[in-house]
């Protein structure tokens, strides 16, 4: 581990619950500064449950929140997303009705212009600038979501959360996301992604954390991580089912 | 020349007002999202509002001006949003749009309530009485000041909404109120500024207009169907398309105002009086305008809802079906004959709302419309040979399906907002020139003849009751059946993805004619079982909103609700009738109901079974509640309060406090307890001191009117209560439960898979 | 083997921008081809053009060597072509049981019930008949709208990302029930970013990029073309 031990995110104890229906039981994570946190699992595990519950969106039946040791319990998300946290939600993560462009103005905030963002984010996806006045919803799946990204990595958060972000992406293009990830932790950007490739992120990430049916089975470094925890976090819910 | 020139002016400056009304309308359905059908009143009440300090308190104009359009209005929009719209943020857009039918009724009643006609004095524009003269004519300053505040509003709101980045933030907050707030935008602050926005602009269109039409609470509150037609001319999000389109509409008024003054200009074209024509010329506008739009594209991206569509099942529509009549033929027993008519009114009513469940509730289809066809079947009704035969009947309801298909047809070009607009405009259009025709109505009265049925008089209003709620029963099953139906999954459908459907096969086009078909068949029931004489006056515009209000209220796609829905309407005749004052009470409550749904968009049906299944589980509640009931019907028997009292103490007791019994005895929730006791003392205070209340003067009643909004408001915010988590653990891996292990196994072995 | 699908120099115009151009490919009848390709390539814009939701501002469509151009998209479904959406549409307030039910009842066939129930079965789906479709979670969802595709019995299915949003083992999965499309005869031409699915199942695959049809042949071939690697592959994964 490259940057300090900082605790930047630790979500204590949290559970969570959709109308009637508890989705997160008693989770814990913790991400430090600078560190890449893979949250892996199948579907339905409560991994975009954790991440809104992180960015502020859904609020926990229990537990805390705490960004850079507040408590940030109960906090309208725009408060997170002013100190730094950026998520970027699975799916679409764009104003369909605004332009490249205008979506693009949404991530302004202090200390950073339009023109510093988009010139970041259009050197990160070239196949946005032709695009900068198109309205966002009809650009291709593939372009909303590099759209969606830009915000993320030209914002300068503090901390990074990433849903599904190789969601409809070419190979290539994933590839490169990767790496830039890995680039953007070692600028000392904490980041917590959510992903469907388990191998390959784990490949970058620091440590792992995996989930099942709303509980954490596993927390630990990445690189501990071996095939039989994998399966046994994916498929070992069977077992708890049967 | 001179004349084309004066015409012109007028024209001009009329379209500057409507231009400033539709901008308004614009920008508040661009930067929330909600086509504010309230738009007018809203101008309406600041108007009333600027002329109360203005004129009867003598206020200086500047002072008046800031007090209203600055404090006032930006209040009025801010609460609008609070209390009417926070909760429907993830509704339809149809539900969002009948909470402001919903505001619009209540604004109506409170005008009416505050300002009786009686009290109202003229209203003056600025600098009333001095002229300028452009082009040799004179022109008030009241217009040029119009003319000038809508060019600086065009231009300042497009600056605003596209150049600066709280305009952006509130576009954004429409597009996705999550994703703005991840962005780190504020989406409560950035909707309560677009409504107060929204709120000043229409005040500001209100008082200008009021110096030209002067204080007339319905007509100020309908123009705005004037900015309507602008808007939609700028389809609902250019700015200066809606300045252009409002001063083609002003042109094209005054120029046709010019016309009816000179000889040329026929008094009737094949019998029917062009009179009208004026007064139709925005609708007309805006009917052309909706059916110029290009079709609407089949888009992606199905919304996800927050109303259900629960099927009904087959075993409650029944017992509901035979308790409606028997209880029916109970009650009209008991009745005197006056009530029993209430009853028939209730049961059109009821009829008349129950006809929007295929439409709206089903295929998400929305109508403005609804009298309109009932109107259609009841002159149809009248002017059929047969006099009440069974037979012309079914000829009435069989033509106007047809009519109701004919409608769909262009309209089928148009979606959501647009459509409801165009079958609005239908409505108007059909009352101002079709139903106003002598033709048409003779004397301003139809007479339709009761349906003739063997050994049954029904011009009788027992029977008449009784057949009513039969017929009622058959509709209702008959429309448990069609919503159980392939068509009735296929309605459903398609208004959960046109395009999902148009791939799978289904043609779009047949299935709205039908289920617009199916709604005017069943609205034209209301129309023409309605036997005995009526007048135009029933089958107008503005009377079918509430129809759709109360039928989303009830819960749209529910016909129990559509029943409750239906007799609320009816009820508030029997209130009015009761205790005559109470009317003006009456006019604002289809508006307070309607606001509850901000709290519950699945309607009240919904509400109301959710909020009393705890009073049935809890005995001492359930104790309390009937004990409450019978103390209040003991006070009234013994005189010490009024049938009204007993009516207002009932709902508020029924309504507000009962649903909460279980609650209060569970919690420590000394907040609820303050707001109910705050509630109760509002209506009691609205109902008991009634006398009191109509010699008070305009500002005690309006201190008595904002302690009952307040109040109410407070109730219906607070009662709801949400329901606790349980702990059912979280759906399967369904994938991976579905397969068995041996074929898991062997998926293994012929894929190589990426883990 | 034949032809059920030909694409004839079909072009798109948005505005200033070739979403396609020139396009020209066939799918062979009972096979699973591929269509790959970058972001923006245009393989959504080709989908929607197939069944009649943009028509192409020029070229052909030939499907079972008849010219559609003129169809109605409502009518191809009869035609026999299905599709499921990048993005989810499905009726989200029907249940998982009446969205496939109304697909059976759309396309006419004999017992939609049976039909629906057979298609929940194929695709695991049974468990969830009676869930409200738009409380799915995304695996599933995806699944319905394969499901609900399948139900009118389309001879060309096309599935657009079906994968995307899916874990491994909804993956696995998918590939079987594709492999099972196959024996039973269906032709499919699946739209995926997802190269192991994508070199596990097709037959055949063709590469769009900015519009036009780069590369055409088997698994093999494509993945060790230089020009797939360098516009779309990269250091093949
Ligand atoms: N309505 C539209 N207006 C303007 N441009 C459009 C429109 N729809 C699509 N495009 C453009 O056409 C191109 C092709 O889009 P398409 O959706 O077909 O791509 P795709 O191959 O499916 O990409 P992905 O893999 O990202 O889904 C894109 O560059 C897109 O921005
Ligand atoms: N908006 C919602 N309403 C109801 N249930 C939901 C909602 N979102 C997710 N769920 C349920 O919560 C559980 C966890 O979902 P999610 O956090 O999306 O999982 P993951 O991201 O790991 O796939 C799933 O069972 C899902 O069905
Ligand atoms: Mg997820
Ligand atoms: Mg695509």
């Amino acid at each position: 581990m490259t940057a300090s031990r900082n605790v930047i995110l630790e979500l204590r104890n949290v559970s969570a619950s959709y109308d009637a229906i508890s989705v997160l039981h008693d989770v814990n994570i913790t991400v430090h500064g600078g560190e890449v946190v893979a949250l892996l699992g199948p579907n339905g595990a409560g991994k975009s449950t954790v991440l809104k519950i992180a960015s502020a969106l859904l609020r926990p039946t229990q537990g805390s929140i705490r960004v850079a040791n507040h408590d940030l319990t109960g906090a309208p998300a725009s408060e997170l997303a002013r100190l730094g946290v950026c998520t970027i939600p699975e799916g679409r993560g764009i104003f369909p009705n605004l332009s490249v462009y205008e979506n693009l103005q949404m991530a302004v905030k202090k200390g950073l212009t339009i023109s510093v963002i988009e010139e970041r984010a259009f050197a990160r996806f070239p196949m946005l600038a032709e695009r900068r006045s198109q309205l966002a919803g009809t650009l291709s799946g593939g372009q909303q979501q590099m759209l969606s990204l830009a915000r993320g990595l030209a914002t300068d958060p503090v901390l990074l959360m990433l849903d599904e972000m190789s969601m409809g992406l070419a190979p290539l293009v994933v590839a490169d996301l990767y790496e830039q990830v890995q680039t953007i932790a070692a600028e000392g950007v904490s980041v917590l992604v959510v992903e469907q490739f388990a191998r390959t992120v784990l490949g970058i990430a620091d440590t792992a954390v995996l989930m099942s049916h709303g509980r954490v089975r596993f927390a630990g470094n990445a690189s501990e991580v071996d095939e039989a925890t994998l399966s046994g976090a994916y498929l070992g819910t069977q077992e708890t089912l049967n | 020349m001179q004349q084309l020139v004066a015409y012109t002016v007028i024209g001009l400056t009329t379209g500057a007002i409507y231009a400033l009304a539709s901008s308004g309308l614009v920008v508040t359905y661009v930067t929330s999202g909600v086509f504010n059908i309230a738009h007018g009143a809203i101008g309406m009440i600041a108007a009333f509002s600027y002329w109360q300090v203005r004129f009867d308190w003598g206020w200086p104009a500047p002072i008046a001006l800031v007090a209203i359009l600055g404090i006032l209005c930006p209040t009025l929009g801010l609460a609008i949003d609070r209390v009417a719209l926070r909760g429907l943020a993830q509704a339809t857009e149809v539900t969002r749009l009948t909470a402001t039918v919903a505001l619009m009724a209540a604004f109506i009643g409170t005008a009416a309530w505050i300002w009786p006609p009686e009290n109202r004095q003229p209203f003056r524009g600025f600098f009333d009485g001095n002229n300028v003269n452009i082009f040799g004519v004179n022109v008030g300053w009241n217009k040029i000041i119009a003319l000038i505040a809508a060019i600086i509003v065009a231009l300042g709101l497009r600056v605003l909404l596209y150049g600066t980045r709280l305009g952006i933030q509130m576009r954004a907050v429409v597009d996705d109120r999550n994703l703005a707030e991840l962005n780190g935008a504020r989406p409560s602050r950035i909707a309560s500024a677009s409504w107060a926005l929204g709120a000043s602009l229409a005040g500001l269109a209100g008082i200008l207009l009021a110096a030209e039409v002067q204080l007339n609470i319905v007509p100020l509150t309908l123009l705005v169907i004037n900015a309507y037609a602008a808007a939609i001319f700028g389809r609902l999000k250019s700015l200066p398309l809606t300045f252009i389109g409002a001063m083609a509409l002003g042109l094209t008024e005054a120029y046709l105002l010019w016309g009816q003054g000179e000889s040329w200009f026929p008094k009737t074209v094949s019998g029917f009086s062009t009179s009208g024509l004026r007064q139709a010329t925005p609708t007309i506008f805006l009917f052309i305008l909706l059916l110029l739009l290009p079709q609407a594209k089949l888009r992606a991206g199905a919304a996800r809802l927050r109303e259900r569509s629960v099927i009904p099942q087959w075993n409650t529509a029944i017992l509901g079906a035979v308790v409606l009549v028997v209880s029916s033929i109970a009650v009209t027993g008991m009745l005197t004959r006056s009530n029993t008519i209430y009853l028939v009114q209730a049961l059109i009513m009821a009829l008349a709302v129950v006809s929007l469940v295929p439409l709206t509730g089903y295929a998400g289809l929305v109508s403005l419309a609804p009298l309109t066809f009932a109107g259609i079947g009841a002159v149809l009704m009248s002017k059929m040979p047969g006099d009440g035969n069974v037979l012309s009947l079914i000829a009435v309801v069989a033509i106007v399906a047809l009519i109701g298909a004919l409608i769909a047809l262009p309209a089928l070009r148009l979606e959501g907002i647009y459509l409801a607009l165009a079958t609005g405009a239908f409505a108007l259009l059909v009352s101002i020139l079709v139903f106003n025709q002598g033709k048409i109505f003779s004397n301003g009265v139809a007479e339709v003849p009761p349906l003739r049925i063997p050994g049954v008089d029904l011009s009788q209003p027992r029977p008449k009751a009784i057949f009513l709620s039969i017929a009622f029963a058959i509709v209702g099953l008959g429309l448990v059946a069609l919503r159980r139906s392939s068509l009735g999954r296929r309605l459903v459908a398609m208004k959960d993805s046109p395009l999902a459907g148009a791939t799978l096969g289904m043609n779009l086009v047949r299935t709205k004619v039908l289920a617009f078909a199916i709604s005017a068949a069943i609205a034209s029931l209301a129309g023409a079982l309605d036997a005995g004489k009526v007048a135009p006056d029933n089958y107008v515009f503005d009377r079918s909103l509430p129809i759709l209000l109360l039928a989303i209220v009830g819960g749209i796609g529910s016909i129990g609700g559509a029943f409750f829905g239906g007799m609320l309407l009816g009820s508030n005749a029997v209130l009015a009738s009761i205790v005559p004052s109470l009317s003006k009470v009456t006019q604002v409550m289809p508006g307070l109901i309607g606001l509850s749904m901000g709290r519950n968009p699945n309607g009240a049906s919904h509400q109301v079974a959710t909020a009393f299944r705890p009073v049935t589980q809890h005995p001492q509640s359930l104790v309390i509640a009937l004990g409450g009931v019978g103390a209040l019907w003991l006070l009234t028997f013994l005189d010490i309060i009024s049938n009204w009292g007993f009516f207002a103490a009932l709902v508020v007791w029924g309504l507000g406090i009962v649903p909460n019994l279980p609650a209060l005895a569970n919690t420590t929730g000394r907040p609820r307890m303050l707001c109910l006791s705050i509630a109760a003392a509002g209506i009691g205070l609205a109902s008991f001191f009634d006398d009191v209340f109509d010699a008070a003067p305009t500002g005690g009643r309006l201190l008595a009117v904002i302690i009952l909004f307040v109040a109410v408001g407070n109730a219906i915010r607070r009662v709801h209560t949400p329901a606790k988590p349980t702990n059912k653990s979280s759906p399967d891996l369904v994938g991976l439960v579905a397969f068995t292990a041996e074929e898991l196994s062997k998926s293994d072995r012929d894929i190589k898979v990426v883990l | 083997m034949t032809a059920l699908l030909e694409v004839r120099s079909v072009a798109v115009r948005f505005g200033g921008v070739m979403a396609l151009s020139g396009v020209n490919l066939d799918v062979q009848e009972g096979t699973i081809t591929g269509l790959i390709g970058p972001n923006g390539a245009g393989k959504t814009t080709l989908f929607n053009v197939i069944c009649g939701i943009r028509q192409p501002t020029s070229g052909v469509i030939l499907f079972d060597d008849k010219e559609i151009n003129r169809i109605p998209t409502q009518k191809r479904s009869s035609l026999g072509i299905g599709r499921t959406f990048q993005r989810l549409e499905l009726f989200t307030t029907l249940s998982v049981f009446d969205n496939v039910l109304v697909a059976a009842e759309l396309a006419g066939v004999d017992n939609p019930h049976e039909v629906a129930k057979e298609q929940l079965l194929l695709l695991g789906l049974s468990n969830l008949a009676s869930t409200i479709a738009g409380e799915l979670p995304t695996g599933s969802a995806r699944l319905l709208e394969v499901a609900r595709a399948l139900a009118g019995h389309p001879r060309l299915l096309l599935l657009d990302e079906p994968a995307s949003g899916l874990d491994d083992a909804e993956t696995q999965q998918l590939a079987q029930l594709l492999r099972r499309l196959k024996s039973l005869s269906i032709t499919v031409l699946l739209v995926e970013h997802d190269m192991s699915l994508i070199m596990s199942v097709c037959d055949q695959i063709h590469v769009l990029n900015l519009g036009s049809v780069i590369a055409s042949g088997t698994t093999d071939q494509i993945q060790h073309n230089p020009d797939v690697i360098d516009a779309y592959l990269g250091a093949a994964r």
